[in-house]
């Protein structure tokens, strides 16, 4: 009972967060010289009813503090406007997310797996040469500037054929059976996989091992020890539990690092993400789609860490204590 | 202490080794005008996407010689529709150290025109070729150094005043004032960083001269990440506030504003080095993300960003590599800066140092 109330809390705290978020995005976004129609406008695809209705709808002739009310009303309500092509961007919106979130979810499943284990080992192993090689390769995974890298891997892929170049899917996607469908997605995604996992693996496996390093110093597992208990034990039973749950909190950083690393990533591989949909939002100062994107990113990095809160409030009793 | 962290990092290997990579770039920046044997706009379009010089010290009889190069011609040849670039064996260009070259500014005050190396007037000597329009990719990479190497440490001198203040007023008054300041900052930084960046970027204004769109670009990176730091400042902040000495100066009479920038803040003196170490790489990285897009240090200028801006044409990746080499810069300065970073972390938690 106490964990649900504690999780009804961490959740309602979400709501002034949004609010505050999208206010400063309208600010900023408010703060461009640029018309915000002026795309709109000159699209003859665009008829100028449509252009009068989002002048109406975003408020235009009333001061901005009226603008952002109208923008508000209308974004809780699932309306966010046309694009400066005149597509929904809602729809533009459903598209892109799905594939944003599946390249870092494949991230981060791949990171932890991997990570995790790194990070013990190297604990275990604490000042061995294998545990100094690993902090060398992490230390240059770090320093690889995503773009390049990416850039790199392309630079591969069109020399060696092996990867298409870039994009989800390939050009006959849709006459394919479902096999073959989750085999050219796989395929799409190595590359850009790649990127972001070497990138974000580091962080993660550097601070699984100070967590164990941490939890092996401390008394409990000294006694753990002391009792004749196997290595095996003391570290999988014992020590390993608790070196876990800062890991969590991590998560919600992993995700936001990854929300914005993948920006760059999509953009190399021309990946359908949300990430380059807002790069090419802002290259087209499209106000509405820049506007929507922006919030859906923030909302689900507020999401990711919610998530990663809960985890840790069911995993941790120690939270629900001080709570 | 200051000084005790750097006997302990020259002690380290690698550490050692990262300073002096790092003390070399630094060095070759300060001195771009001289080692660079072209100025930043030189640019001969009729030397576009030419390899690099190749440089010989022995001649056609195998015999040693002064270092020379020849010039490449470029030949459109109109069966595989491809431009090729053949050496012209007719003349050579014997490379020349310390003689005059274009004219400029040392260190921004002494007019001359001697160069570190330098050819005759119609040689070309391209040490790692040239770009689209025809500039040396050397001499750029050197002055591109300069705003890429530089942004960072700008922009932490932007942001940290910031933040301590911020950090400091929040967790000394607490309460409701605390609670705002703290839910505006997480705010902040529930934007996904990079999102909020190339907007900031894209809503500036088109028409600026160079040097201002620079510093707007610092305070933009500044923007970024003030909120993050700012919180860990706050932690320390509460931890230390109730300390004797604070409640001392308290006692006396002195004014918030004092007990916060004297007592308090200096606290998080050791916080506050290991977090602009770790931080110059981040800001690096990001300024050269920016301008890979084309939102941040624009053209005629260079930055590392920028000039791997062309590495997006596959016919570029493909066939000039070495229009690549900023990559690997920035690769290097930021791999070094991340070892010199992890040893003082090292240095300062003690907790570490056991065992």
């Amino acid at each position: 009972m106490d964990t649900l109330k504690y999780i009804l809390k961490r959740i309602l705290q979400t709501i002034p967060l949004l609010i505050i978020v999208s206010m400063i995005s309208f600010f900023i976004i408010r703060l461009s010289p640029v018309d915000p129609l002026a795309e709109l406008k000159l699209n003859p695809s665009v008829s100028p009813e449509t252009v009068e209705r989002e002048r109406t709808r975003l408020g235009l002739d009333k001061p901005v503090i009226i603008q952002y009310g109208k923008w508000a009303i209308s974004f809780v309500k699932g309306d966010l406007g046309v694009t400066s092509t005149g597509e929904k961007v809602s729809q533009k919106l459903a598209e892109r997310i799905p594939n944003t979130l599946l390249l870092t979810s494949i991230v981060i499943l791949l990171t932890w797996l991997v990570g995790v284990p790194l990070g013990i080992i190297a604990a275990v192993r604490w000042r061995t040469n294998f545990d100094r090689l690993l902090t060398v390769l992490t230390s240059i995974g770090m320093a690889i500037p995503s773009f390049f890298f990416a850039v790199l891997l392309l630079m591969f892929a069109v020399k060696t054929g092996w990867f298409p170049i870039g994009g989800l899917t390939s050009p006959n996607f849709a006459d394919m059976s479902f096999g073959a469908k989750f085999l050219d997605i796989t395929h799409h995604l190595i590359l850009p996989v790649l990127v972001l996992f070497t990138i974000s693996l580091a962080g993660l496996q550097r601070q699984m091992r100070a967590n164990m390093l941490d939890v092996l110093d401390s008394d409990y597992v000294k006694f753990a020890r002391a009792k004749g208990l196997s290595e095996g034990i003391v570290i999988y039973k014992h020590a390993l539990r608790n070196a876990i749950n800062p890991m969590i909190t991590l998560l919600g950083f992993e995700f936001a690092g990854l929300l914005s690393g993948a920006a760059l990533t999509e953009y190399v591989f021309q990946y359908p993400g949300l990430g380059r949909l807002i790069l090419e939002a802002v290259m087209k100062s499209d106000i509405n789609l820049v506007m929507a994107s922006l919030m859906m990113g923030a909302v689900m990095l507020i999401l990711g860490n919610l998530i990663a809160d809960i985890l840790l409030i069911i995993t941790d009793p120690r939270i629900r204590s001080k709570a | 202490m200051i000084k005790n962290i750097l006997r302990q990092l020259w002690k380290d290997k690698y550490a050692r080794l990262a300073v002096i990579v790092l003390g070399v770039i630094y060095l070759a920046l300060i001195f771009a005008d001289f080692i660079a044997p072209y100025t930043k706009d030189f640019s001969d379009r009729t030397m576009a996407y030419v390899p690099p010089s190749k440089i010989f010290t022995i001649d056609e009889n195998g015999k040693f010689s002064k270092p020379y190069t020849y010039n490449y011609v470029r030949e459109f040849n109109a069966e595989t529709l491809q431009i090729n670039y053949s050496l012209d064996r007719s003349k050579k260009h014997y490379i020349k150290f310390f003689s005059k070259g274009q004219p400029y500014k040392f260190l921004g005050i002494v007019s001359i025109q001697r160069h570190l190396f330098t050819t005759d007037k119609d040689g070309r000597v391209f040490l790692l070729g040239t770009d689209i329009n025809g500039r040396d990719v050397f001499s750029r990479l050197l002055f591109g150094g300069r705003i890429s190497m530089t942004i960072g440490f700008l922009a932490l001198f932007v942001l940290f005043p910031i933040g301590l203040l911020y950090g400091g007023i929040s967790g000394y008054f607490g309460g409701k004032i605390d609670m705002i300041m703290m839910r505006f900052a997480e705010a902040v930084m529930s934007i996904p960083s990079f999102y909020l960046l190339i907007i900031l970027a894209s809503i500036l204004p088109s028409g600026m001269t160079s040097s201002q769109r620079f510093m707007l670009i610092v305070i933009i990176l500044a923007l970024i990440g003030w909120a993050g730091f700012a919180r860990v400042v706050r932690g320390m902040v509460l931890s230390v506030k109730n300390e004797d000495y604070v409640l001392a100066a308290k006692s006396i009479g002195a004014s918030k504003l004092r007990i916060i920038t004297k007592h308090i803040l200096p606290q998080t003196t050791s916080y506050v080095i290991v977090a602009m170490t770790l931080s110059v790489p981040s800001y690096i990285l990001s300024e050269s993300g920016l301008s890979f897009l084309g939102l941040g240090i624009q053209q005629p200028d260079a930055s590392w960003g920028n000039m791997l801006k062309e590495a997006q044409e596959f016919t570029n990746i493909l066939y000039r590599p070495w229009l690549l080499t900023p990559g690997f810069l920035i690769f290097i300065s930021v791999l070094s800066f991340n070892i010199i970073g992890d040893i003082i972390r090292d240095i300062l938690d003690p907790k570490s140092n056991k065992g």
